[in-house]
Protein backbone atom coordinates (compact mmCIF):
# COMPACT_ATOMS: atom_id res chain seq x y z
CA UNK A 1 0.00 0.00 0.00
CA UNK A 2 1.30 3.40 -0.96
CA UNK A 3 -0.26 6.81 -0.45
CA UNK A 4 -1.30 7.01 -4.09
CA UNK A 5 -2.81 3.51 -4.13
CA UNK A 6 -4.89 4.44 -1.09
CA UNK A 7 -6.09 7.72 -2.61
CA UNK A 8 -6.90 6.21 -6.02
CA UNK A 9 -8.66 3.34 -4.22
CA UNK A 10 -10.87 5.71 -2.23
CA UNK A 11 -11.65 7.68 -5.39
CA UNK A 12 -12.82 4.52 -7.19
CA UNK A 13 -14.86 3.39 -4.17
CA UNK A 14 -16.56 6.78 -3.99
CA UNK A 15 -17.22 7.03 -7.73
CA UNK A 16 -18.81 3.58 -7.99
CA UNK A 17 -20.88 3.81 -4.79
CA UNK A 18 -22.18 7.28 -5.57
CA UNK A 19 -23.06 6.55 -9.19
CA UNK A 20 -25.12 3.48 -8.29
CA UNK A 21 -27.08 5.62 -5.83
CA UNK A 22 -27.68 8.56 -8.17
CA UNK A 23 -28.63 6.85 -11.43
CA UNK A 24 -32.15 5.74 -10.50
CA UNK A 25 -32.99 9.02 -8.77
CA UNK A 26 -31.80 11.20 -11.64
CA UNK A 27 -33.05 9.12 -14.57
CA UNK A 28 -36.50 8.04 -13.38
CA UNK A 29 -38.72 11.06 -12.97
CA UNK A 30 -42.15 9.60 -13.65
CA UNK A 31 -44.26 7.31 -11.47
CA UNK A 32 -44.05 3.62 -12.44
CA UNK A 33 -47.54 2.17 -12.95
CA UNK A 34 -46.68 -1.47 -13.60
CA UNK A 35 -47.98 -3.60 -10.76
CA UNK A 36 -45.19 -6.16 -10.95
CA UNK A 37 -42.43 -3.54 -10.86
CA UNK A 38 -44.14 -1.76 -7.97
CA UNK A 39 -44.33 -5.00 -5.96
CA UNK A 40 -40.77 -5.82 -6.88
CA UNK A 41 -39.51 -2.49 -5.57
CA UNK A 42 -41.57 -2.87 -2.40
CA UNK A 43 -40.20 -6.33 -1.54
CA UNK A 44 -36.63 -5.83 -2.71
CA UNK A 45 -34.98 -4.31 0.40
CA UNK A 46 -36.04 -7.20 2.65
CA UNK A 47 -34.58 -9.70 0.24
CA UNK A 48 -31.29 -7.80 -0.20
CA UNK A 49 -30.79 -7.54 3.57
CA UNK A 50 -31.71 -11.22 4.06
CA UNK A 51 -29.04 -12.40 1.57
CA UNK A 52 -26.41 -10.28 3.26
CA UNK A 53 -27.29 -11.48 6.77
CA UNK A 54 -27.78 -15.25 6.43
CA UNK A 55 -25.78 -17.37 6.66
CA UNK A 56 -22.78 -14.93 6.85
CA UNK A 57 -23.86 -13.65 10.28
CA UNK A 58 -23.26 -17.09 11.83
CA UNK A 59 -19.65 -17.06 10.64
CA UNK A 60 -18.89 -13.40 11.34
CA UNK A 61 -17.27 -14.03 14.74
CA UNK A 62 -14.05 -15.80 15.67
CA UNK A 63 -15.93 -18.86 16.96
CA UNK A 64 -19.04 -20.35 15.35
CA UNK A 65 -20.79 -20.73 18.72
CA UNK A 66 -20.48 -17.03 19.44
CA UNK A 67 -21.88 -16.26 15.99
CA UNK A 68 -24.86 -18.56 16.55
CA UNK A 69 -25.55 -17.12 20.01
CA UNK A 70 -25.31 -13.53 18.73
CA UNK A 71 -27.64 -14.30 15.82
CA UNK A 72 -30.22 -15.96 18.07
CA UNK A 73 -30.26 -13.01 20.47
CA UNK A 74 -30.70 -10.60 17.55
CA UNK A 75 -33.54 -12.68 16.07
CA UNK A 76 -35.46 -13.00 19.35
CA UNK A 77 -35.14 -9.29 20.24
CA UNK A 78 -36.10 -8.21 16.70
CA UNK A 79 -39.12 -10.55 16.85
CA UNK A 80 -40.29 -8.65 19.93
CA UNK A 81 -39.79 -5.38 18.01
CA UNK A 82 -36.81 -3.96 19.87
CA UNK A 83 -35.09 -1.09 18.02
CA UNK A 84 -31.91 -1.11 15.95
CA UNK A 85 -29.68 -0.01 18.81
CA UNK A 86 -30.93 -2.50 21.42
CA UNK A 87 -30.70 -5.42 19.01
CA UNK A 88 -27.23 -4.43 17.91
CA UNK A 89 -25.82 -3.85 21.42
CA UNK A 90 -27.32 -7.07 22.83
CA UNK A 91 -25.86 -9.07 19.99
CA UNK A 92 -22.39 -7.49 20.43
CA UNK A 93 -22.50 -8.24 24.17
CA UNK A 94 -23.54 -11.85 23.54
CA UNK A 95 -20.68 -12.48 21.10
CA UNK A 96 -18.24 -10.82 23.49
CA UNK A 97 -19.26 -12.90 26.52
CA UNK A 98 -19.49 -16.21 24.67
CA UNK A 99 -16.02 -15.69 23.22
CA UNK A 100 -14.54 -14.70 26.58
CA UNK A 101 -16.15 -17.80 28.08
CA UNK A 102 -14.69 -20.04 25.35
CA UNK A 103 -11.29 -18.40 25.81
CA UNK A 104 -11.21 -19.35 29.49
CA UNK A 105 -12.75 -22.81 29.05
CA UNK A 106 -10.39 -23.95 26.30
CA UNK B 1 -42.61 16.03 6.53
CA UNK B 2 -40.11 18.25 8.21
CA UNK B 3 -36.43 18.15 9.03
CA UNK B 4 -37.12 17.31 12.69
CA UNK B 5 -39.23 14.28 11.74
CA UNK B 6 -36.34 12.95 9.63
CA UNK B 7 -33.82 13.71 12.35
CA UNK B 8 -35.87 11.72 14.87
CA UNK B 9 -36.12 8.78 12.46
CA UNK B 10 -32.37 8.99 11.97
CA UNK B 11 -31.44 8.77 15.67
CA UNK B 12 -31.78 4.98 16.10
CA UNK B 13 -29.86 4.51 12.84
CA UNK B 14 -27.09 6.85 13.96
CA UNK B 15 -26.75 5.00 17.27
CA UNK B 16 -26.90 1.65 15.50
CA UNK B 17 -24.15 2.82 13.15
CA UNK B 18 -21.76 3.63 16.00
CA UNK B 19 -20.63 0.03 16.70
CA UNK B 20 -20.58 -0.80 12.97
CA UNK B 21 -18.34 2.11 12.03
CA UNK B 22 -16.28 1.42 15.19
CA UNK B 23 -15.69 -2.09 13.86
CA UNK B 24 -14.79 -0.76 10.42
CA UNK B 25 -12.25 1.71 11.80
CA UNK B 26 -10.61 -0.87 14.07
CA UNK B 27 -10.42 -3.37 11.24
CA UNK B 28 -8.80 -0.87 8.85
CA UNK B 29 -6.15 0.07 11.39
CA UNK B 30 -5.38 -3.59 12.07
CA UNK B 31 -4.90 -4.04 8.31
CA UNK B 32 -2.14 -1.42 8.50
CA UNK B 33 -3.91 1.73 7.26
CA UNK B 34 -3.07 5.14 8.73
CA UNK B 35 -5.72 6.75 10.97
CA UNK B 36 -6.97 9.19 8.30
CA UNK B 37 -7.82 6.42 5.85
CA UNK B 38 -10.98 4.92 7.43
CA UNK B 39 -12.19 8.44 8.24
CA UNK B 40 -11.79 9.55 4.61
CA UNK B 41 -13.54 6.39 3.34
CA UNK B 42 -16.45 6.81 5.78
CA UNK B 43 -16.81 10.48 4.82
CA UNK B 44 -16.94 9.77 1.08
CA UNK B 45 -18.62 6.35 0.84
CA UNK B 46 -21.16 6.06 3.68
CA UNK B 47 -21.79 2.34 3.10
CA UNK B 48 -21.08 -0.65 5.34
CA UNK B 49 -20.46 -3.74 3.19
CA UNK B 50 -18.89 -1.82 0.30
CA UNK B 51 -16.39 -0.03 2.52
CA UNK B 52 -15.23 -3.21 4.21
CA UNK B 53 -14.81 -5.05 0.89
CA UNK B 54 -13.04 -2.12 -0.81
CA UNK B 55 -10.70 -1.57 2.13
CA UNK B 56 -9.73 -5.27 2.15
CA UNK B 57 -8.93 -5.13 -1.56
CA UNK B 58 -6.78 -2.01 -1.22
CA UNK B 59 -4.93 -3.68 1.67
CA UNK B 60 -4.22 -6.68 -0.57
CA UNK B 61 -2.91 -4.38 -3.35
CA UNK B 62 -5.62 -5.70 -5.69
CA UNK B 63 -5.79 -4.33 -9.22
CA UNK B 64 -7.96 -1.26 -9.82
CA UNK B 65 -10.10 -3.27 -12.24
CA UNK B 66 -10.93 -5.82 -9.55
CA UNK B 67 -11.66 -3.05 -7.06
CA UNK B 68 -13.99 -1.37 -9.57
CA UNK B 69 -15.80 -4.61 -10.43
CA UNK B 70 -16.24 -5.68 -6.80
CA UNK B 71 -17.56 -2.29 -5.75
CA UNK B 72 -19.99 -2.32 -8.65
CA UNK B 73 -21.35 -5.78 -7.83
CA UNK B 74 -21.66 -5.13 -4.10
CA UNK B 75 -23.32 -1.77 -4.64
CA UNK B 76 -25.54 -2.51 -7.61
CA UNK B 77 -28.47 -3.03 -5.24
CA UNK B 78 -28.39 0.74 -4.59
CA UNK B 79 -29.42 1.28 -8.20
CA UNK B 80 -32.64 -0.59 -7.49
CA UNK B 81 -33.16 1.27 -4.20
CA UNK B 82 -32.56 4.55 -5.98
CA UNK B 83 -35.28 3.72 -8.55
CA UNK B 84 -37.55 2.73 -5.69
CA UNK B 85 -37.00 6.03 -3.83
CA UNK B 86 -37.63 8.01 -7.03
CA UNK B 87 -41.21 6.73 -6.80
CA UNK B 88 -41.81 8.16 -3.33
CA UNK B 89 -40.53 11.70 -3.70
CA UNK B 90 -42.70 14.73 -3.06
CA UNK B 91 -43.45 16.82 -6.17
CA UNK B 92 -40.94 19.53 -7.22
CA UNK B 93 -37.75 17.66 -6.45
CA UNK B 94 -35.00 19.32 -8.56
CA UNK B 95 -31.92 17.33 -9.71
CA UNK B 96 -29.50 18.99 -7.25
CA UNK B 97 -31.66 17.87 -4.35
CA UNK B 98 -31.84 14.38 -5.82
CA UNK B 99 -28.05 14.36 -6.09
CA UNK B 100 -27.74 15.17 -2.37
CA UNK B 101 -30.35 12.58 -1.33
CA UNK B 102 -28.48 9.95 -3.40
CA UNK B 103 -25.35 10.36 -1.27
CA UNK B 104 -27.16 9.25 1.88
CA UNK B 105 -29.04 6.33 0.36
CA UNK B 106 -27.81 3.57 2.69
CA UNK B 107 -29.69 0.32 3.33
CA UNK B 108 -30.93 1.57 6.69
CA UNK B 109 -31.92 5.10 5.60
CA UNK B 110 -33.71 3.58 2.65
CA UNK B 111 -35.56 0.96 4.71
CA UNK B 112 -36.69 3.53 7.28
CA UNK B 113 -37.75 6.18 4.76
CA UNK B 114 -39.79 3.63 2.82
CA UNK B 115 -41.77 2.72 5.94
CA UNK B 116 -43.24 6.25 5.94
CA UNK B 117 -46.63 6.34 4.25
CA UNK B 118 -46.17 9.98 3.14
CA UNK B 119 -44.38 11.28 0.07
CA UNK B 120 -40.83 12.09 1.11
CA UNK B 121 -39.62 15.69 1.17
CA UNK B 122 -36.11 17.09 0.82
CA UNK B 123 -36.20 18.44 4.39
CA UNK B 124 -37.11 14.99 5.72
CA UNK B 125 -34.18 13.40 3.89
CA UNK B 126 -31.79 16.09 5.10
CA UNK B 127 -32.82 15.43 8.71
CA UNK B 128 -32.63 11.64 8.35
CA UNK B 129 -29.34 11.61 6.51
CA UNK B 130 -27.47 14.30 8.41
CA UNK B 131 -28.31 12.48 11.64
CA UNK B 132 -27.30 9.00 10.49
CA UNK B 133 -24.22 10.34 8.67
CA UNK B 134 -23.02 12.00 11.89
CA UNK B 135 -23.33 8.63 13.63
CA UNK B 136 -21.40 6.91 10.85
CA UNK B 137 -18.57 9.42 10.65
CA UNK B 138 -18.48 9.99 14.41
CA UNK B 139 -18.31 6.25 15.03
CA UNK B 140 -15.38 5.93 12.65
CA UNK B 141 -13.46 8.72 14.39
CA UNK B 142 -14.22 7.20 17.80
CA UNK B 143 -13.19 3.78 16.52
CA UNK B 144 -9.80 5.13 15.44
CA UNK B 145 -9.37 6.67 18.90
CA UNK B 146 -10.57 3.59 20.77
CA UNK B 147 -8.21 1.45 18.73
CA UNK B 148 -5.26 3.54 19.84
CA UNK B 149 -6.34 3.23 23.49
CA UNK B 150 -6.92 -0.54 23.28
CA UNK B 151 -3.58 -1.08 21.59
CA UNK B 152 -1.95 0.66 24.58
CA UNK B 153 -3.96 -1.19 27.23
CA UNK B 154 -4.20 -4.69 25.79
CA UNK B 155 -0.65 -5.94 25.53
CA UNK B 156 0.77 -9.46 25.77
CA UNK B 157 -0.86 -12.69 24.60
CA UNK B 158 -4.12 -12.43 26.58
CA UNK B 159 -4.33 -8.77 25.59
CA UNK B 160 -4.14 -9.63 21.90
CA UNK B 161 -6.78 -12.34 22.32
CA UNK B 162 -9.14 -9.94 24.05
CA UNK B 163 -8.49 -7.33 21.36
CA UNK B 164 -9.46 -9.91 18.68
CA UNK B 165 -12.63 -10.73 20.63
CA UNK B 166 -13.61 -7.06 20.92
CA UNK B 167 -13.19 -6.54 17.16
CA UNK B 168 -15.07 -9.76 16.45
CA UNK B 169 -17.94 -8.77 18.76
CA UNK B 170 -18.33 -5.33 17.13
CA UNK B 171 -18.22 -7.03 13.73
CA UNK B 172 -21.63 -8.66 14.30
CA UNK B 173 -23.39 -5.31 14.79
CA UNK B 174 -23.92 -4.65 11.07
CA UNK B 175 -25.76 -7.95 10.71
CA UNK B 176 -27.75 -7.44 13.91
CA UNK B 177 -29.03 -4.12 12.62
CA UNK B 178 -30.21 -5.76 9.39
CA UNK B 179 -32.01 -8.41 11.46
CA UNK B 180 -33.80 -5.64 13.38
CA UNK B 181 -34.98 -4.17 10.06
CA UNK B 182 -36.27 -7.34 8.38
CA UNK B 183 -37.80 -9.35 11.23
CA UNK B 184 -40.75 -7.11 12.28
CA UNK B 185 -42.26 -6.76 8.75
CA UNK B 186 -41.68 -10.48 8.12
CA UNK B 187 -43.60 -11.21 11.30
CA UNK B 188 -46.58 -9.11 10.22
CA UNK B 189 -46.82 -9.92 6.52
CA UNK B 190 -46.92 -13.49 5.15
CA UNK B 191 -45.51 -12.77 1.65
CA UNK B 192 -42.60 -10.85 3.20
CA UNK B 193 -41.90 -13.80 5.52
CA UNK B 194 -41.98 -16.17 2.54
CA UNK B 195 -39.62 -13.86 0.64
CA UNK B 196 -37.15 -13.71 3.53
CA UNK B 197 -37.15 -17.51 4.00
CA UNK B 198 -36.80 -18.12 0.25
CA UNK B 199 -33.92 -15.66 0.05
CA UNK B 200 -32.12 -17.27 2.99
CA UNK B 201 -32.45 -20.70 1.34
CA UNK B 202 -30.98 -19.33 -1.90
CA UNK B 203 -28.25 -17.52 0.00
CA UNK B 204 -27.29 -20.78 1.77
CA UNK B 205 -26.90 -22.47 -1.63
CA UNK B 206 -24.41 -19.78 -2.62
CA UNK B 207 -22.62 -20.05 0.69
CA UNK B 208 -22.29 -23.81 1.07
CA UNK B 209 -21.86 -25.04 -2.52
CA UNK B 210 -18.14 -24.54 -3.25
CA UNK B 211 -18.25 -23.45 -6.94
CA UNK B 212 -20.97 -20.90 -6.11
CA UNK B 213 -19.09 -19.76 -3.00
CA UNK B 214 -16.05 -18.91 -5.10
CA UNK B 215 -18.02 -16.33 -7.13
CA UNK B 216 -17.04 -12.74 -6.29
CA UNK B 217 -18.77 -11.24 -3.23
CA UNK B 218 -21.87 -9.36 -4.35
CA UNK B 219 -22.90 -11.73 -7.15
CA UNK B 220 -24.89 -13.75 -4.59
CA UNK B 221 -26.57 -10.57 -3.32
CA UNK B 222 -27.84 -9.48 -6.71
CA UNK B 223 -28.77 -12.96 -8.04
CA UNK B 224 -30.61 -14.19 -4.91
CA UNK B 225 -32.44 -10.94 -4.26
CA UNK B 226 -33.57 -10.35 -7.84
CA UNK B 227 -34.75 -13.93 -8.42
CA UNK B 228 -36.53 -14.33 -5.04
CA UNK B 229 -38.13 -10.88 -5.16
CA UNK B 230 -39.37 -11.51 -8.70
CA UNK B 231 -40.92 -14.84 -7.68
CA UNK B 232 -42.71 -13.37 -4.65
CA UNK B 233 -43.84 -10.29 -6.60
CA UNK B 234 -45.41 -12.55 -9.24
CA UNK B 235 -47.14 -14.75 -6.65
CA UNK B 236 -48.26 -11.99 -4.27
CA UNK B 237 -48.31 -8.61 -6.01
CA UNK B 238 -48.12 -6.08 -3.22
CA UNK B 239 -49.48 -2.65 -4.00
CA UNK B 240 -52.68 -2.40 -5.98
CA UNK B 241 -53.78 0.94 -7.37
CA UNK B 242 -56.60 1.12 -4.83
CA UNK B 243 -54.24 0.72 -1.90
CA UNK B 244 -52.14 3.48 -3.33
CA UNK B 245 -54.94 5.99 -3.32
CA UNK B 246 -55.76 5.13 0.29
CA UNK B 247 -52.12 5.54 1.11
CA UNK B 248 -52.04 9.01 -0.34
CA UNK B 249 -55.14 10.03 1.57
CA UNK B 250 -53.67 8.62 4.78
CA UNK B 251 -50.46 10.48 4.10
CA UNK B 252 -52.34 13.77 3.76
CA UNK B 253 -54.06 13.11 7.10
CA UNK B 254 -50.84 12.21 8.85
CA UNK B 255 -49.23 15.37 7.52
CA UNK B 256 -52.07 17.49 8.86
CA UNK B 257 -51.84 15.79 12.27
CA UNK B 258 -48.12 16.40 12.42
CA UNK B 259 -48.58 20.07 11.51
CA UNK B 260 -50.93 20.49 14.49
CA UNK B 261 -48.50 18.99 16.99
Amino acid sequence: MTLSSMLIGVAIMFAVTYSTRTLGLLLIRKPIRNRFIRSFLYYLPYSVLAVMVFPSMLFASVSLWAGIAGSLVALVLAFFRRGLLIVSLASIATVFFVEILLLFLC
Amino acid sequence: MRFSRGFKDGLPIALGYLPVSFAYAMRSISLGFPAWFPILVSATNFSGMGQVAGTNLIAQDATLGLLFATMLIINIRYMLMSISVSQHLAPRFPPWQRAIVAFGLTDENYALAMRRPQKLTFAYFLGLMSCSFSGWLGGTVLGVGLNAVLAQVLVGETGTQIYTIVTSAFGISLYAMFVAIIVPPARDDRPTLLLVLLTIAASCLFYFIPPLHRLPAGVDIIVCSVVCTAVVSLLFPHESAAEDEQKEEKSAQTDRREEKQ
